[in-house]
């Protein structure tokens, strides 16, 4: 009797472990399944966006407060695609007036902090600054440098979470975690539809699984015939009620810049 | 005191209208028409306050200061070649001296795929330091316009820049000289003792039409950045003597009796080097200088860390620390054994809100230079800011005596265009 039981136990003990393999096993399988489909989504977004080979932009930042109340800055942009590595990119600032013909160059490196150097031409100095100031805001406003930042596939973990209408799109969901370090993000949820794999909405968590911020991208349109870009990007702060419009003015792709276009030289003389 | 009444008054009237103007097309960000030069400049109003009575009756313990720097820039339309025109204005109510205009930029650039021509006058800064420059040369310090040595009057040059895989090799023809300006003696801070601007003694028998020449090598790889240079001409630093120099007296007695020093200008010889290494947070910084033909050889150096704290308990604000150490071989020069520490306050915000304070303390005696500059931007086109700079606990034999009562605040108010 007493063995019958004890075998009894042990079987019952056998079938949870059994029931408990299978089932990790399986939602295991899930987890790789989705984690497979939301890196998926990422390449295909970037496939789209890639090939590029240079571009250069001009836009207008607004930042408003809780009011209301706006500010506008402009700057131009400039970015070079590198294969073997992360892009290079210079913004030029226009407005406000007082930081006029200052400008920043930037090697992106992916998961390897950037190499970044600012031009303060009331100096004439170029300065090597710290990359490290990923969380900290841009020009004051509600877009951080790591939203800035160009995108490659290694700086982030994937999974799909599920399928879901966007406006008049239907949209795949994924969640994206930073693997970089000092990011101000645990955690991103972005929505691409379906169609054209355009990121339409990025919703920003915190600790404590707190949503942060929300990017919101608008009026798509297409260029050279074959990359989608938005118009308008407004990030709205959850926590502080304060948001920043980004309102691009045109985006050029092909313009013929090379690495020369990207120097210390070029960034002194950047205008 | 009325006079300050007066310029905060104008500029008030002047900051109300040009916000209220710019207002009305709030909503017109790209409607700017494509200039074919482009204007833009800055006109800054300064007020500055010294603690202590004046120590001759011509100085005063206010002073009222207009600024005007417009630039015109012009770009050709293949966008290789450029001119630009920066000239520079100011009005000072005391001293005849700092009232001064000078031609910051007159240039000429062109740019090739791997080279750069500039001929003109023009700026160049070389450096990784905060609290001294010891390895920048090109230019002349504008020496009446602040005691941070960061104003330089426009030099005139051709510079050529080779564009290499292993590095930027820069030469420069620097034709004629530009004397240092110092402040009259009607003039504050540093004119206890007087230095004559009408006379200056040369080792060249060109004086002031000599052609200096330098070069540089600079390149950037990984997280280092290097420059090594050579400099062969007429020291930007003046030297200073009790004896005959270069069979010229090095002083004479000016209307009022006084002693006035008169700024010799040796040919030198300089070596420089320097580095910044860049580590996550971490910037290593070091300039290295050895320089021949102002005396005996010596060496100078300032080398030093800065730790930057980013968003700080996620109040937005970085906090960034930096502590460099000043060694000179010189006697009788102000950085001579000095260690200083400065914080530095980001608060990121729409204002772009800056502070920056710190302090150079002698290690050998207890003389000590302090700053404070702060900033804030008002609306889009103005800015307001205070600096505070001063000096403690000199003693006698240290030339920060040079600064001694005179410890000043200063007010400024800029508007940008």
């Amino acid at each position: 009797m007493s063995l019958t039981h004890k075998n009894t136990v042990k079987l019952a003990s056998i079938l949870t472990i059994i029931t408990a393999l299978l089932f990790s096993w399986s939602s295991h399988a899930q987890g790789v399944d989705a984690e497979q489909r939301g890196l998926d989504i990422a390449l295909e977004a970037d496939k789209r966006n890639s090939g590029f080979v240079d571009s250069q932009e001009q836009m207008v930042m607004v930042l408003r407060d809780k009011r209301g109340k706006e500010r506008a800055r402009k700057m131009r942009t400039k970015s070079l695609e590198r294969h073997d590595d992360g892009d290079w990119g210079m913004t030029i600032f226009d407005q406000p007036a007082d930081v006029k013909g200052t400008a920043m160059l930037t090697y992106s490196h992916g998961l390897e902090p950037d190499d970044q150097w600012l031009y303060l031409p009331a100096l004439k100095r170029v300065k090597r600054i710290s990359s490290r100031n990923k969380s900290g805001s841009f020009m004051g406003s509600e877009f951080a440098f790591e939203d800035m930042s160009s995108f490659e596939v290694k700086k982030y973990t994937y999974r799909f979470e599920r399928e879901e209408a966007c406006g008049e799109l239907t949209c795949f969901v994924s969640e994206w975690v930073p693997q970089y370090d000092n990011s101000g993000y645990t955690r991103t949820v972005i929505w691409h539809d379906q169609q054209e794999y355009r990121a339409q909405k990025i919703d920003f968590y915190g600790r404590a699984n707190k949503l942060l911020k929300t990017l919101t991208l608008m009026d798509y349109q297409l260029f050279n015939d074959r990359f989608w870009r938005p118009m308008k990007l407004e990030m709205q702060n959850h926590k502080t009620g304060k948001s920043t419009l980004l309102i691009f003015k045109s985006y050029e792709f092909g313009v013929g810049l090379s690495e020369r276009d990207f120097d210390q030289s070029a960034l002194k003389n950047a205008k | 005191m009325n006079s300050m009444f007066k310029y905060l008054g104008v500029s008030i009237a002047l900051y109300s209208a040009v916000t209220f103007s710019a207002a009305e097309d709030e909503y017109d960000y790209f409607s700017e028409p494509p200039s074919t030069v482009a204007i833009s400049g800055e006109l800054i109003g300064q007020f500055r306050n010294f603690k202590d009575h004046a120590e001759r009756d011509s100085q005063s313990n206010t002073n009222v200061s207009l600024a005007f720097e417009p630039e015109f820039y012009y770009e050709f339309p293949d966008s290789k070649d450029s001119v630009i025109f920066t000239p520079f204005f100011r009005w000072d109510e005391a001293d005849s001296e700092r009232s001064h205009g000078d031609i910051r930029e007159l240039r000429f650039h062109h740019v090739a795929s791997d080279w750069e021509l500039g001929v003109g006058i023009s700026s160049v800064f070389w450096g990784v330091t905060e609290t001294v420059h010891l390895v920048n040369i090109i230019n002349q310090v504008d020496g009446v316009e602040n005691l941070d040595e960061e104003d330089l009057l426009g030099q005139p040059m051709v510079n050529l820049t080779l564009v290499n895989d292993w590095g930027n090799l820069d030469f420069f023809i620097l034709p004629s000289f530009r004397e240092r300006n110092f402040s009259g003696r009607d003039g504050r801070p540093g004119t206890n003792t007087v230095i004559s601007v009408d006379d200056a003694i040369y080792e060249s028998g060109a004086e002031s039409k000599r052609t200096d020449v330098a070069v540089r090598w600079s390149r950037s790889v990984d997280v280092w950045d290097v420059g090594l240079a050579y400099f062969h001409g007429t020291s930007r630093e003046a030297r200073f003597s009790e004896e005959a120099e270069y069979g010229q007296n090095s002083f004479s007695l000016n209307s009022y009796g006084e002693v006035e020093l008169i700024p010799i200008y040796d040919v030198i010889d300089q070596v420089s080097i320097d580095v910044q290494a860049t580590f996550d947070a971490w910037l290593l910084k070091l300039e290295a200088i050895n320089r021949s033909g102002q005396g005996d050889r010596f060496v100078a150096a300032a080398a030093g860390l800065e730790y930057s704290f980013y968003d700080v308990a996620e109040s937005g604000i970085d906090v960034g620390l930096v502590v460099e150490y000043l060694y000179d071989e010189r006697e009788f020069k102000a950085t001579d054994d000095d260690l200083s520490l400065a914080i530095r306050l980001a608060f990121n915000d729409i204002s772009s809100t800056e502070l920056l304070a710190g302090f150079a303390r002698d290690l050998q005696n207890e003389s000590l230079y302090y700053f404070i500059e702060g900033s804030r931007r008002l609306g889009d086109s103005y800015k307001v800011s205070l600096e505070v700079r001063g000096v403690s606990g000199v003693e006698n034999g240290d030339p920060l005596i040079a600064l001694y009562g005179d410890n000043f605040a200063q007010l400024e108010l800029g508007y940008y265009f």
